[in-house]
């Protein structure tokens, strides 16, 4: 436990290491910052600065994996491509199929629309076969 | 713009013309980057199945975004932002799902002999040793501090992708940093076993 293991610590340094011991991981890159009297601490605590060292090291040995590689599996290029095939082919059945939704949507308003003008249509013609008798 | 040579185009020309719509292109791309986009999904998801269904997520994702892509960062850095996003989703799905198993998360000290720094002045058994340091991580620390120390993504978008804040992604680097170190430069009278408290809080 890091509590435990700083309080094995010299018995001088005990304090400052606990306070410093929680912010040196991030001292490596700044995303923490030590004050006054923790650099104070660490420039005269020879244990600190080997933990320091030590995630210094951490920090290079992780940049080093940058460049190495795990062994990629033989076929993950063809699989990939199969994939953006099928999804390819997926997206385009889809858009067919909204596409005649669409079109059918579109004839049935067509049809209504044709049909409900012909029933005005025929309406108006037999009003008017109605009154011309009367008018005549 | 068409290429008539895809494999031996350079990467600004790949891109452009994947961007274009030409389906070879970005087969080239796919080619030309497999490798490392397999390799961080290996890195965040560990399991070797997990990181293949997560490469093809990301190509599928990066395909899709293809219009979106501005060139602000190079195309590498904006396939591991995919990349991250789609291990992260798929963690986060794994561990709905998951009942009982808890392997991943259970780190068993075993501080094997081969492990020992001193015998690791061969950077190749360094990078190994740290290798399987990080697989040993909670997969909550894990991506943080692969995305930060080997990719180089800042803090905020990491938080970003993590769908933490930058602060909680600050504390969890700090945390595996801290486990990695134990692990892999022990100091004297420190153990690489686990410590319980830290593994309660990582978990």
């Amino acid at each position: 436990m890091l509590s435990e293991r700083i309080r094995d610590r010299s018995g001088a340094t005990n304090a400052s290491c606990e306070s410093v011991a929680d912010l040196l991981p991030g001292v490596i890159d700044g995303t923490s910052k030590l004050d006054r009297s923790d650099r104070r601490h660490v420039e005269r605590c020879l244990r600190c600065q080997a933990e320091l060292a030590t995630y210094r090291k951490l920090l290079r040995a992780m940049q080093s994996l940058r460049t190495s590689h795990a062994s990629r599996p033989t076929t993950l290029v063809t699989d990939v491509l199969a994939h953006l095939e099928a999804a390819g082919e997926r997206s385009a059945v889809r858009a067919a199929l909204t596409g005649r939704k669409v079109a059918y949507l579109g004839g049935i308003a067509a049809a209504a629309t044709a049909a409900g003008a012909g029933a005005a249509i025929v309406l108006v013609t037999r009003g008017r076969k109605g009154r011309l008798p009367l008018a005549g | 713009m068409h290429l008539l040579a895809p494999a031996s185009a350079d990467m600004a020309a790949l891109v452009s013309a994947a961007q274009a719509g030409e389906h070879s292109a970005f087969e080239e791309l796919v080619r030309r980057t497999s490798t490392d986009t397999f390799t961080l999904a290996r890195r965040l998801v560990t399991d070797e199945d997990d990181a293949r269904d997560v490469v093809q997520e990301a190509y599928l994702r990066a395909y899709r975004s293809m219009g979106s892509f501005r060139g602000d960062a190079q195309f590498t850095t904006w396939l591991y932002r995919i990349t991250a996003n789609c291990a992260s989703t798929h963690l986060g799905r794994r561990r709905r799902h998951r009942h009982e198993n808890l392997d991943d998360e259970i780190d068993v000290a075993d501080p094997k002999p081969e492990h020992d720094p001193a015998l690791a002045t061969d950077g190749s058994l360094l990078r190994e040793q740290l290798e399987v340091a990080i697989a040993e991580l909670p997969p909550r620390l894990r991506a943080v501090v692969v995305l930060r120390d080997i990719y180089d993504l800042n803090h905020a978008e990491i938080a970003n992708h993590l769908g933490i804040s930058e602060s909680a992604a600050k504390v969890r680097l700090h945390r595996a940093r801290r486990r990695l170190r134990v692990q892999v430069f022990p100091l004297a009278g420190e153990s690489p076993c686990l410590d319980p408290e830290e593994h309660a809080d990582a978990v």
